[in-house]
């Protein structure tokens, strides 16, 4: 018999290093020609640095996303970034390249404010050029801006920026210690349809809410919600290393004795995006890009047992586990 | 606020290279004269390493370089405890721990060459089960014991209130205990490093490392340059006048990295492959197999949770004990870090008045475990929700009910004593709700993460 | 060593090969085509899934010399010299990668699909994926572009 069952589980999840002490820098140079290079050493591991980095500081200088290079791929020219882990990257390297982004963009102001005929304070960075508050008429575009720098007052228009967290250690007696930068939150429901004769159980709807303060790229964001969302059901269902533990005996050696979900295993996902700003997050960005693994599991656990009735506390839920569980069950009486 | 680029779902900046197969990882770097390494691991889960013989391998055609742990000149490493090393010289302790490794001019000569070091290990008794290694009479994984002292404890304390106090206000306790097994990242690209000595006697190594430079401090250690500045002078001659690597020193080449989850924080392949770069003088890829990934590689720990609960009858937790173990492997790495990051949240997103967290990191001969998506709150989201559930089906509430009464709100603390704000959980618990047009009483649907009244 | 003639991406090319090299070195190692991925080499994730004659298969596990003659399509030949082809167009403008790694194989496979059932269902297109992994599981999004691509080239306003 095929029986449905819900199970709900929520989230909470910590921005950077658990105990701070995690920082990034950033460089942001303006070229001739009114584009600009963010240079930051911000791995691109597929969580989208390479995208909304290049976003922020495009907002920052008011000129086009598709203006600004990203690179970031060696030691001896990109600065310091603590790395891409931790969910840590949009918010702190965020903030970088937004202090990096405001101080070159500070350099530009000072450079065409002469020829404005205004103070810095007084100009803004729209559309591709430094304009007068309120006069968008007086406007310069930010590459003869930064070529005057070059040409005339021999002004490099770079921009540094750096953000970080000191470092909070517990308190030895009590635990007591602030580990964290800000906290992303997340609602989600999981359906399952369990197989009591063969004992398989199949995911069939996922519903998530997660609140990621503000979302940067709200595409990216909800991929990476979506990814996160299928890896955690793969936990619940498929994934175990250890198939004897605590023996290390018969661990799986390849792709096909590891199964991790494909394209079948996947079921109706539904995702909503909510923002509750982090005071300190670049526009409120917290940063989810683990979390989104977290709950799944549990929420699996939850609809199997409101599915079949038996509490299975040791993931992955295997046929085998379902079939015996189910035989104690009524063995119980239940 | 009107936002040109904030907010707006902007294509990938790599996306074109990704479709026309133009993305460049580091497998797809080749450098002409480039040599394939391969190591030689422990088959033994635990022993001593009585002897260690290369000179037939050194003699193979087509080798081009052997090191062992006498070609390390700093042979300790690890984030925060520095008991592991890159090639074992005496002890082994999990099985696949590097020994050797071979350079040679291609992946079959460095293979058969493997064959032909002569390895003999006094095998010990191993321990794989934390539970029994903590009994005092355990085998030994670790020389100074098999748990991990936090301070003077032999684990991680975290409270707030007073959990004695809390129970006795229950009405009911609710004791489980839950297992999270162990998970492989399986980064469709597995760990792959390209060391390649240039010119000014620098050393480059091109790697899939999720944090270029959480490692280059750990590599320069273990390539003898240390922090202190004399050190590395002395240790810079020693390299110079062979001619292989000069003061400053290191550059890693990465940033395009083929999907890590936390897998790729560690050095796995950089400092093996950076030796034979110094040993040879010839660029050295070390591409780990998918079964070395499988097999070898810092995996997520085995956690096991038991969560005991002091509940009211109308729904209120009133006490939370929480102990925890988490089964490290045979090394250190990150798990002296992800104890405590696990500490503070296990406990879950609730309003606990008094809750009390205990967690200990456990060594086991096994492979050493690493960081991982989620690193230290998955196993605790895990049991924390699934204990939620529980708690609702023994008082007979509801599961959104019993979520909704103890939600933590601004103003709240953790476990840590860490007030918070910009709290967001009861909104998102009703708009899950609404999205799935699920009734939920007046009484929660008007309920905000608004500060408690005193 | 032994002569292998195939013609990659439209180009002819003659290599030296050992007989029991696998076609995924002789592309990667040889000639330097690196779109097809090493992943597993045990024909479990797809990331090195090529056209050989225009069928669907893994480079790694197909010996290069068996395919001596043949004509190997990689993700770099999908597009071919009139830009990109509608399946990379349409992974592009639906987010369909993280990381990266899998998409070229993905791409591949995508095309084998088209080219054998050019409007697939939902469920048509999870089947002829269900071969290459996605460990960032970008799933939704590739599944999406795959349908997209699928619409515009069968109603031929898309690449050949």
């Amino acid at each position: 018999m095929k029986k449905r069952g819900k199970g709900l589980a929520v989230a909470f999840y910590p921005t950077g290093m658990g105990g701070g002490g995690d920082f990034t820098n950033a460089i942001v140079k303006i070229k001739p020609d009114g584009t600009a290079d963010l240079i930051i050493g911000t791995v691109e591991l597929g969580q989208g640095a390479c995208t909304v980095l290049p976003q922020m500081a495009a907002e920052i200088l008011g000129i086009e996303y598709e203006q600004v290079k990203f690179i970031n791929d060696n030691t001896d020219s990109c600065p310091i970034c603590f790395g891409s882990f931790a969910s840590r990257v949009t918010y702190f390297a965020g903030n970088a390249v937004i202090k990096a982004a405001t101080n070159a963009r500070q350099k530009l102001f000072e450079i065409a404010a002469p020829d404005l005929g205004a103070a810095p304070e007084d100009l803004e960075a729209v559309d591709g050029t430094i304009r007068v508050k309120n006069s968008p008429e007086k406007a310069l575009p930010i590459g003869q801006v930064a070529t005057k720098g070059l040409y005339e007052k021999h002004e490099f228009v770079v921009g540094t920026g750096s953000f970080g967290r000191p470092r909070s250690f517990p308190d030895p007696e009590t635990g007591a210690c602030d580990p964290l930068a800000t906290l992303a939150w997340a609602s989600v429901q999981i359906e399952v349809e369990v197989d009591t004769e063969t004992g398989v159980v199949t995911v069939i709807d996922s519903r998530s809410v997660y609140d990621v303060g503000k979302a940067i790229n709200p595409e990216m964001a909800k991929l990476q919600v979506e990814g996160g969302a299928i890896m955690g059901m793969s936990w619940a269902t498929l994934e175990n290393l250890y198939p004897f533990y605590p023996s290390p005996k018969f661990q799986p050696r390849s792709l096909g004795q590891y199964m991790i979900a494909t394209t079948m295993d996947i079921p109706h996902i539904e995702t909503t995006m909510v923002e509750c700003p982090s005071p300190v997050g670049p526009w409120g960005a917290k940063g989810i890009g683990e979390m989104t693994a977290n709950p799944p599991s549990p929420a699996v656990v939850n609809a199997v047992h409101d599915a079949i009735g038996v509490w299975i506390t040791d993931i992955p839920i295997t046929p085998e586990k379902v079939l015996r569980a189910l035989e104690e069950k009524e063995k119980a009486g239940n | 606020m009107t936002f040109k680029s904030i907010g707006k779902s902007k294509p990938r900046y790599n996306g074109l290279d990704h479709v026309t197969g133009q993305a460049q990882y580091v497998d797809d770097i080749f450098i002409p004269g480039t040599l394939a390494v391969k190591a030689l691991r422990s088959p033994v889960h635990k022993g001593i390493i009585r002897k260690l013989d290369t000179s037939r391998a050194e003699k193979f055609p087509g080798v081009k370089g052997v090191i062992t742990a006498a070609d390390v000149p700093c042979n300790t490493y690890g984030y925060l405890t520095l008991d592991q090393a890159v090639l074992a010289d005496k002890a082994v302790r999990y099985m696949g721990e590097p020994i050797a490794a071979v350079a040679a001019d291609n992946l079959e000569a460095a293979n058969e060459a493997l064959d032909l070091i002569t390895l003999e290990i006094e095998q010990e008794t191993p321990v794989f089960d934390p539970l029994e290694a903590m009994k005092p009479d355990a085998p030994k994984v670790r020389p100074e014991g098999n748990v991990l002292m936090v301070g003077n404890r032999p684990y991680r304390l975290v409270f707030n209130g007073d959990i004695e106090k809390g129970f006795a206000q229950a009405d009911e306790i609710i004791e489980n205990t839950f297992f999270f097994p162990s998970q492989e990242h399986a980064p469709i690209e597995t760990q792959v490093s390209l060391a390649v000595p240039e010119k000014d006697s620098r050393l480059t190594i091109y790697t899939v490392t999720q944090g270029m430079y959480f490692l280059l401090r750990q590599l320069q250690r273990i390539l003898g340059q240390g922090d202190d500045l004399t050190n590395r002078w002395s240790e810079r001659m020693q390299y110079a006048s062979r001619g292989h690597l000069g003061f400053c020193d290191i550059k890693y080449v990465g940033g395009n990295v083929g999907g890590a989850f936390g897998g790729k924080t560690e050095l796995h392949a950089d400092a093996i492959a950076a030796l034979m770069a110094l040993k040879t003088g010839r660029p050295c890829k070390w591409r780990w197999t998918r079964e070395e990934e499988m097999l070898y590689s810092a995996r997520h720990s085995p956690w096991r949770m038991t969560f005991k609960d002091g509940v009211t009858k109308d729904g209120r937790i009133v006490a939370r004990k929480v102990f925890s173990i988490h089964d490290a492997g045979a090394y250190t790495g990150l798990s002296s870090y992800v104890v405590d990051k696990h500490a503070f949240y296990v406990a879950g997103p609730y309003y606990l008045p008094n809750v009390e967290v205990k967690c200990a990191v456990v060594y086991t001969n096994k492979v050493p475990t690493g960081a991982i998506r989620g690193f230290g709150v998955t196993p605790g989201t895990y049991a924390c929700e699934i204990q939620m559930n529980m708690i609702a089906e023994k008082l007979r509430i509801d599961p959104w009910e019993i979520r909704f009464i103890n939600a933590i709100r601004n103003g709240d603390q953790l476990a840590t004593r860490t007030k918070l704000e910009s709290v967001y959980l009861i909104e998102t618990m009703q708009k899950l709700a609404e999205a799935l047009n699920h009734p939920i009483d007046k009484k929660y649907a008007s309920l905000t993460s608004a500060p408690r009244e005193a | 060593m032994v002569l292998l003639e195939i013609s990659v991406n439209g180009k002819g090319c003659r290599v030296l090969v050992d007989a029991t090299t696998s076609l995924l070195t002789v592309l990667r190692e040889q000639l330097h085509i690196t779109g097809p991925k090493i992943g597993c080499e045990t024909g479990d994730c797809g990331a090195c899934s090529v056209l050989i004659d225009g069928k669907l298969r893994r480079a790694c596990l197909t010996n290069a010399m068996s395919v001596n003659g043949s004509e190997i399509t990689t993700v770099e030949g999908i597009g071919g010299s009139g830009g990109l082809h509608a399946l990379q167009k349409s992974f592009y403008e639906h987010h369909a990668s993280q990381c990266g790694y899998c998409t070229p194989g993905m791409i591949v496979a995508s095309k084998a699909l088209l080219d054998n059932n050019p409007t697939p269902t939902e469920l048509e297109i999870k089947e002829a994926l269900s071969g290459n992994l996605c460990r960032c599981a970008s799933y939704v999004n590739i599944i999406k572009a795959v349908k997209s691509a699928a619409l515009k080239t069968s109603n031929g306003g898309g690449e050949p």
